[in-house]
């Protein structure tokens, strides 16, 4: 454990530091969560990275579905204005 | 779009915050898909339309959690600054990694925008946050897609 670590810890506690670490636990879904319920910090925060990064690929995915689904549609097809209703509302 | 399965459950004022920006984030995201559906029709923007739709997600998200939030503040810079979005970032040279970090809190500082700047703690929480407003968006993202497909 690197000695600047301690220093840090004397201004916030490790009781602070847990209690952030559990919640980005409880921010995992159920899938992922089930693999770290005894784990470290340490994997708990590998989990969260893998997490994000499965994240980001649905963005990235969603984004090209929908591109590809836009071009099927134009302006004055049902779902456009379905659209054009809730930007109204 | 049944806008209820998208934003249920206020409970308390920080849920009605949540709902709040739910609702900028919605339509903020429906507001530029229209502009880009608008302005892609020629093939030569139809390349691009993928890549404005992902900039436009995160731009939502940004936008909806506003100036609040490090991250937030982190994404509008770089999207202002038309900068490629890229997670994980490149961290330039001058960004090095904090002293004390865990391997694992290096790898979460390049996934987090804004992250090389933040203090072990402030990672914690900012990196909580930065999943809710994803897994807003990718919600977000699902519901439009299936309304547009229906």
């Amino acid at each position: 454990m690197p000695i600047e670590m301690s220093s840090r810890r004397s201004r916030i506690t490790d009781e602070e530091i847990n209690e952030l670490i559990s919640k980005l636990q409880s921010l995992l879904p159920e899938s992922r969560r089930r693999s770290t319920s005894r784990a470290s910090a340490s994997k708990l925060l590998k989990e969260t990275c893998s997490y994000i990064r499965s994240l980001h690929r649905e963005v990235d995915d969603l984004s090209d579905r929908l591109s590809d689904l836009m071009s099927t549609m134009d302006s004055n097809s049902p779902q456009a204005e379905i659209i054009r209703s809730i930007l109204r509302s | 779009m049944e806008s209820k399965s998208y934003t249920t459950g206020s409970r308390d004022n920080a849920n009605r915050n949540l709902e709040g920006s739910k609702t900028l984030m919605a339509s903020h995201f429906l507001r530029a898909l229209f502009r880009i559906q608008q302005t892609s029709t020629t093939r030569s923007s139809f390349a691009g339309r993928r890549r404005r739709i992902r900039r436009a997600a995160y731009a939502s998200m940004a936008y909806s959690a506003g100036t609040r939030r490090a991250w937030s503040r982190a994404l509008l810079r770089k999207l202002r600054s038309r900068a490629r979005l890229r997670f994980p970032r490149r961290l330039s040279r001058a960004a090095r990694p904090q002293r004390g970090d865990t391997d694992q809190a290096q790898v979460l500082r390049k996934l987090v925008p804004g992250g090389p700047g933040m203090d072990y703690c402030k990672l914690l929480e900012e990196t909580a946050d930065y999943i809710r407003c994803l897994t807003t968006q990718v919600r977000l993202m699902q519901t439009v897609m299936d309304s547009i497909s229906s």
